[in-house]
């Protein structure tokens, strides 16, 4: 894992003190509100709904133990005793108090992190694969690629002001786990013909009220060029996005209007421009990178206990099917932690629930924690012969929910309980629907499915991209939620569908079990996964499980 | 009346508006070294034939959240100007190290900003200059 050196240390401390300046100058009324603004949320503070809310910034989502302790005292101390962790690897505190947060920021630096870049109209946090560096697929372990990039973009002075905020994801495996097409910008790592290793680099993909895919700017980008070729982007971001309006001020918007081999044409000119007078990155800093991500010393121990309580125990088994992926090295998992339990907040973790996984994390799997997209946690090195232990501690602090991929593992946005912009509820909908599946027992049996849910059309649920998308919007006062499906948030990224009129909240778990009830009479095997199944038969049976009226005029129309 | 930050502090300013050309001016030719005003949606790249004939350039900063003129900067120089590069309007202290690590050498701001965002701001904001993230991730020498 990265360690902090010297210079990151003073930076981060520094800016702790610039900004305890700032709320002070913000006081005395020597810094205008709307002056302010971009200050505090260039260090992560955003007025919410009912408070103030810190979002802290944890790098391409690897965290040792040591730190989820301090975000547990940070919860209990600052906080109503619990985080939520976000879609883009994030943590946030839900209530801090203004006077409070350089402190905050101060008991953060002194375990290495921060909230620099997680908000406002900058390079934010750079996310990254949540399997990096234990998955099987990998051709190389992304963070390396964020961590040079996160360095690069910490207060770029050229790009602190840029027209809208602006995300990177970067994955280093075939099968994108990190949502790279639906980013400003998009680093899959690839290797040409003659094996070297480069990015495809996709450009102007977003979620927001105007979804939109990547699209490949660069089939082949050599590693050494990164930095060049980024600053290329951004330079012709900056200097051409729209300003006019916030709506259509990201790269997306520029890409759509622009078009895309305009755009590449001008990148390119820029890029040969900043290429030639770029010296490259100091090659110790990349062996210090190198260093810092070299896979733990791993220990082969005995897989047997693994094994046979597998075969004994069928809810360890349940668990392991859906939470435990497979590593690198045979002998290891990959085991992810729920916060998705039935009728919880997606995504809320306790401070008792971030010790617990701290514990565990630093007794039995190499001290290291992931954050996934997912709003999930992620122990990514663990020896088989230990999982059975930690299966048990995660079972007695309400963790071991084996929900990972399947129904009840949503991602919600906070909606209404917290946000000042949603136009309706999320949280409870999630946890409206897990209650109600878990008490038909249909989740195990419909398989793996991504639900997803937005509280308004700026999307941060990722509703465009979830196998059943759900919208939350007020029609006239009420609450009316539109089903949308067939989207897809990986390397065969797709917005979903819109099906037909919203639904009111009491219509809308009936609907979604007629639908998903009409799927388990419709898939060709238990195989068949529901996208695939969606995939084959298209909208139609489904709109009629959605709407069974329009099934009965279907049915007086053509004589079934 | 205004006032020009340099990382010493604040100047008064010497110039005059009739001391600025427009880019239109320039185009048609000069004779002489020439002071010009680059509004923020010109286009740098077009002055690159007259560099030599330019002593200083100075881009407008409409509003403290727009940040074309630090791209704007940065291009200049990277397109090889050597001139003064003066950034003029609204820009606050804050944004002063940016300023100077994209391409400027001072800032022109008005008496009000001035007096509420007093000099030692932006003295303050120039001694930070060297912790850059950027200068320590190149190759140097
Ligand atoms: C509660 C306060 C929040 C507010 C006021 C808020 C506001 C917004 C707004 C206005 C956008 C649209 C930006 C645009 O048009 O480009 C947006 C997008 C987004 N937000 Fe939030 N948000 C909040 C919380 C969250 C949380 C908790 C998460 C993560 C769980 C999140 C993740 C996202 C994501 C992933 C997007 C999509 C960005 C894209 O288009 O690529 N937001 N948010
Ligand atoms: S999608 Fe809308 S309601 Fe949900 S968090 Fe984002 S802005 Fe708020």
């Amino acid at each position: 894992m990265y360690n902090y050196n010297e210079f990151d240390h003073s930076f981060v401390r520094a800016r702790v003190e610039e900004f305890r300046d700032q709320v002070e100058r913000r006081l005395s009324g020597a810094l205008t509100e709307e002056e302010f603004k971009p200050l505090r949320l260039k260090n992560g503070l955003y007025l919410q709904l009912h408070a103030y809310m810190l979002r802290v910034a944890i790098p391409y989502g690897t965290l040792n133990c040591k730190q989820m302790r301090q975000l547990a005292i940070i919860a209990e101390k600052w906080d109503k005793g619990y985080g939520h962790f976000t879609t883009r690897q994030n943590i946030q505190f839900n209530w801090p108090k203004l006077k409070d947060v350089p402190d905050i920021l101060d008991a953060l630096a002194d375990v290495s992190m921060h909230a620099i870049q997680t908000s406002g109209n900058c390079i934010r946090n750079v996310t990254a694969d949540h399997f990096a560096g234990a998955a099987r697929d990998e051709i190389e372990d992304a963070r390396m690629t964020a961590e040079l990039l996160r360095q690069w973009s910490t207060d770029h002075p050229e790009f602190q002001y840029l027209p809208r905020k602006f995300k990177i994801a970067v994955t280093g495996s075939p099968n994108d786990r990190a949502v790279t097409r639906a980013h400003d910008i998009g680093l899959r790592t690839i290797r040409d013909a003659e094996g070297r290793k480069g990015y495809e680099v996709l450009i102007g993909g977003g979620l927001g009220r105007t979804p939109m895919i990547g699209k490949v700017v660069r089939e082949f980008l050599p590693k050494e060029d990164l930095l060049p070729y980024v600053e290329a982007i951004l330079r012709v971001y900056n200097l051409s996005g729209r300003r006019d309006n916030k709506y259509k001020a990201r790269i997306k918007i520029l890409v759509h209007e622009t078009g895309i081999e305009e755009l590449k044409a001008q990148i390119e000119k820029e890029f040969v421009s900043r290429k030639s007078e770029f010296p490259g990155v100091n090659p110790d800093l990349l062996q210090t990178i190198e260093r810092d991500f070299s896979p733990p010393e791993y220990d082969r121990l005995s897989v047997d206990d693994y094994v046979s309580r597998i075969a004994h125990d069928p809810e360890f088994r349940e668990w392991v099917k859906n939470n435990v992926a497979r590593h690198k090295v045979p002998e290891y998992g990959i085991v992810t932690v729920s916060l998705k339990p039935v009728g919880g907040t997606p995504g809320d973790a306790t401070a008792y629930q971030m010790r617990v996984m701290a514990n565990l994390g630093e007794k039995y799997a190499h001290d290291e924690l992931r954050v996934s997209h997912e709003q999930n946690i992620v122990l990514p090195h663990v020896p088989k012969a230990h999982i059975p232990q930690i299966y048990d501690e995660l079972t007695k602090a309400g963790l071991a929910t084996p929900n990972l991929g399947l129904l009840s593992d949503i991602i919600a946005c906070p909606g209404m309980d917290y946000c000042a912009l949603a136009t309706a509820r999320s949280i409870p909908i999630a946890q409206d629907i897990a209650k109600r599946f878990d008490h038909l027992q249909l989740e195990q049996e419909i398989g793996p499915l991504k639900i997803k849910i937005s509280g308004c059309i700026n999307a941060c649920g990722h509703h465009h991209v979830g196998h059943i998308g759900i919208l939350g919007l007020d029609k006239a006062g009420v609450e009316n939620y539109q089903i949308t499906l067939g989207g897809n948030a990986t390397e065969d990224a797709h917005i979903g569908t819109r099906v037909g009129p919203g639904f009111s909240s009491e219509e809308l778990i009936p609907a979604l079990e007629r639908l998903l009830k009409s799927y388990l009479k419709l898939r060709k095997s238990p195989n068949e996964t529901f996208y695939n199944c969606y995939n084959r038969l298209g909208m139609d049976p489904f709109k009629e499980a959605l709407y069974p009226h329009l099934k009965t005029k279907h049915k007086e129309r053509t004589g079934h | 009346m205004s006032k020009i930050v340099r990382d010493h502090g604040f100047d008064q300013d010497n110039l005059k508006e009739e001391d600025f050309i427009t880019l239109e001016t320039l185009r048609k030719g000069v004779e002489n070294p020439v002071r010009l005003d680059l509004n923020n949606d010109e286009n740098p790249d077009e002055l690159q034939p007259f560099f030599c004939w330019v002593e200083l350039i100075r881009i407008s900063f409409p509003d403290f959240n727009d940040g074309r003129g630090f791209s704007m900067a940065k291009r200049l120089r990277q397109l090889g100007y050597q001139g003064v590069l003066r950034g003029q309007g609204y820009l606050i202290a804050d944004q002063y190290r940016m300023a100077r690590l994209s391409g400027f050498d001072e800032i022109e701001i008005d008496d009000l900003l001035a007096a509420r965002q007093p000099e030692w701001l932006w003295q303050n904001q120039a001694l930070k200059k060297k912790l850059s993230y950027q200068d320590r991730l190149l190759k140097t020498g």
